[in-house]
């Protein structure tokens, strides 16, 4: 079970302002959804390689290409969706009081 | 002068060739009609989000160009295509069925549509899908649900609803997907077409907004098998854009479709008809006796882990993206929240109002998992089972060419009927869920309709990188059960 003080405080580290209805939803759903999960936990996994990625054989080099410049987003296009922009920065609220 | 008469559905690749060829339509005259189709039908199903005149009569007209000079027009040359709204493309909003992008106007292009667009494919527009590509019924888009072609009352899977929607209803002939876990082809076989997810890093992912990076695949929607494999080899093949797509060759797909298929094994998965509505098992099985009428030999396989993919995959795939959904904080992208006063607020607020509940759910899910405490006991528990899932897979694929079952455990359910219960949402997704997390080549192939119209996919798997084999089996069946 997920309490809602537990909701509260992972919100917080997921930067989701929730409202209360929310809260209280979530403890229910993300319950359910958990008690699921330990599922899992009817299976014996000692010595079972954690499977991050899906890999396949490659040279060692696969992952590297040459080192070249190339033109990048300009300036302009960067800001261009940016809910803020000014003098060529993405501008947010203030940070540090003067 | 109509040459589709109310949409698209009679025409494939190679006949949009041969007409432009013969001159009996331009690729102008093509895009323009499509895009009338489009306009048209569009209010019925809500599968396209946005149209793209300018651009596709731009990709038209350079078609018609190519043809007037003598030059080879391209692979897809004049085909109008759909794509789907979390595949980005330069200068054409791309809203990932999200609030928080309503107006976002990407500055690039997908590595997949530079290289459809490359082959003279004419984008028509960006179809709807559930928020950032996460649901199983396309009920979860800001923009409203998608309904499904076939029967409006119902939903049309998802989360690529509306790529499966506008071929279904010929508002496009080919569109582009993305599955995450079984996002092409529980839709695919929900609306009643051709939809494949490749390989593990068969197609670059550039220009995908990534959900769960290593389970993330962009593949094609068709009416046809073939024109799924024209359409794959197409956007297939590394791209350096994305570090994690394949070296390996591309093969000509469609030369494998030569329709024989004697003497092929295929493993028919016990786990998979456990639970299954009785209609769904009768037509699956049906398209199993016609492929051993073909010459196939059938036998048992077992994938004993099948039972916990579903658990295994909403741990990983909401713990990747809570950390891929981060970047939506109300800085780069459009949406900010107005109501902030410190930064903090600001990212608080601008994702507090724009994500959708489903997003906040597996953001939740996500960030819980991965906190101090529970990391071992969720995240690493369930990336050392999808080893066993994938192990499962490899073994079984030791003894067999292919895996064939159901796609979904039932067809195509009404909507709002599930939409309260995220645990039997997410249980729809089990027999597709394990091809993500093993990596392997998966597809959904029509296989006939249930008593109520509602269409059934039969789902074929093969081994890492043997799409071609996939391609030869769903076609050889698809041919031995039309005309």
């Amino acid at each position: 079970m997920i309490t809602e003080e537990e909701v509260r405080k992972v919100a917080e580290l997921a930067n989701l302002a929730l409202g209360e209805e929310e809260i209280a939803r979530l403890a229910k759903d993300l319950s359910g959804v958990l008690a699921h999960v330990d599922k899992l936990n009817e299976l014996d996994t000692a010595g079972v390689e954690p499977m991050a990625q899906v890999l396949f054989d490659a040279e060692d080099t696969a992952t590297l290409r040459e080192d070249r410049e190339r033109p990048c987003l300009s300036n302009h296009d960067a800001l261009a969706n940016a809910p803020a922009a000014g003098a060529g920065y993405f501008k947010v609220p203030k940070v540090i009081e003067r | 002068m109509s040459h589709f008469n109310s949409n698209l559905a009679g025409h494939t690749i190679d006949s949009i060739r041969a007409g432009l060829l013969a001159k009996k339509f331009s690729a102008e005259e093509l895009a323009r009609e499509a895009l009338a189709i489009a306009e048209a039908e569009n209010p019925k199903t809500n599968a396209y989000l946005t149209l793209a005149p300018e651009r596709a009569l731009s990709a038209a007209k350079a078609v018609d160009a190519k043809i007037a000079s003598g030059e080879d027009p391209g692979a897809l040359a004049g085909v109008p295509i759909g794509v789907k709204d979390v595949i980005v493309t330069r200068g054409l909003r791309t809203t990932c069925g999200s609030r928080l992008l309503a107006n976002y106007v990407p500055p690039y292009d997908a590595t997949a549509v530079i290289r459809l667009e490359q082959a003279g494919g004419v984008i028509i527009g960006k179809t709807n899908c559930d928020e950032f590509a996460m649901g199983s019924s396309n009920e979860n888009s800001a923009f409203g649900p998608v309904r499904n072609p076939v029967a409006l009352d119902r939903v049309p899977g998802g989360s690529s609803g509306g790529s499966a929607a506008v071929v279904a209803q010929g508002t496009a002939v080919l569109s582009l997907g993305s599955d995450t876990g079984g996002s092409i082809r529980q839709p695919a076989s929900f609306c009643g077409v051709a939809g494949v997810t490749p390989t593990y890093g068969r197609v670059s992912r550039y220009g995908l907004t990534a959900f769960a990076s290593s389970l993330d695949h962009i593949g094609p929607f068709a009416r046809t098998v073939r024109d799924s494999a024209r359409l794959l080899h197409v956007i297939a093949g590394r791209d350096e854009m994305d570090s994690t797509s394949a070296f390996a060759p591309v093969p000509d797909y469609v030369a494998a479709l030569d329709g024989n298929v004697r003497g092929k094994r295929l493993g028919l998965p016990k786990q998979f008809f456990d639970g299954l509505a009785s209609e769904t098992g009768d037509l699956v099985m049906r398209a199993v006796d016609e492929l051993k009428k073909l010459g196939c030999e059938v036998v048992d396989v077992d994938l004993p882990h099948t039972q916990y993919a579903v658990a295994c995959y909403y741990v990983i795939a909401t713990a990747e993206a809570s950390s891929n959904l981060a970047r939506f904080d109300g800085v780069r992208y459009t949406a900010r929240s107005s109501s902030a006063g410190t930064l903090s607020e600001m990212y608080r607020l601008t994702r507090g109002e724009g994500f959708g509940a489903e997003c906040k759910r597996r953001i939740m899910l996500g960030t819980y998992v991965l906190s101090t405490g529970y990391y071992d006991a969720y995240y690493l528990k369930a990336q050392r089972v999808r080893a066993l899932v994938a192990r499962d897979y490899a073994r079984a694929l030791e003894q067999v060419d292919a895996i064939v079952g159901p796609v979904s455990p039932f067809p195509a359910f009404k909507i709002g009927e599930l939409v309260d219960d995220p645990v039997a949402m997410y249980l729809s997704d089990i027999y597709t869920i394990t091809g993500d997390l093993a990596g392997i080549p998966c597809m959904s192939v029509p296989c006939g309709k249930t008593r109520e119209g509602l269409p059934v996919g039969l789902q074929i798997f093969t081994r890492h990188f043997q799409e071609s084999e996939m391609f030869r089996l769903a076609e050889a069946y698809e041919r031995a059960t039309t005309s």
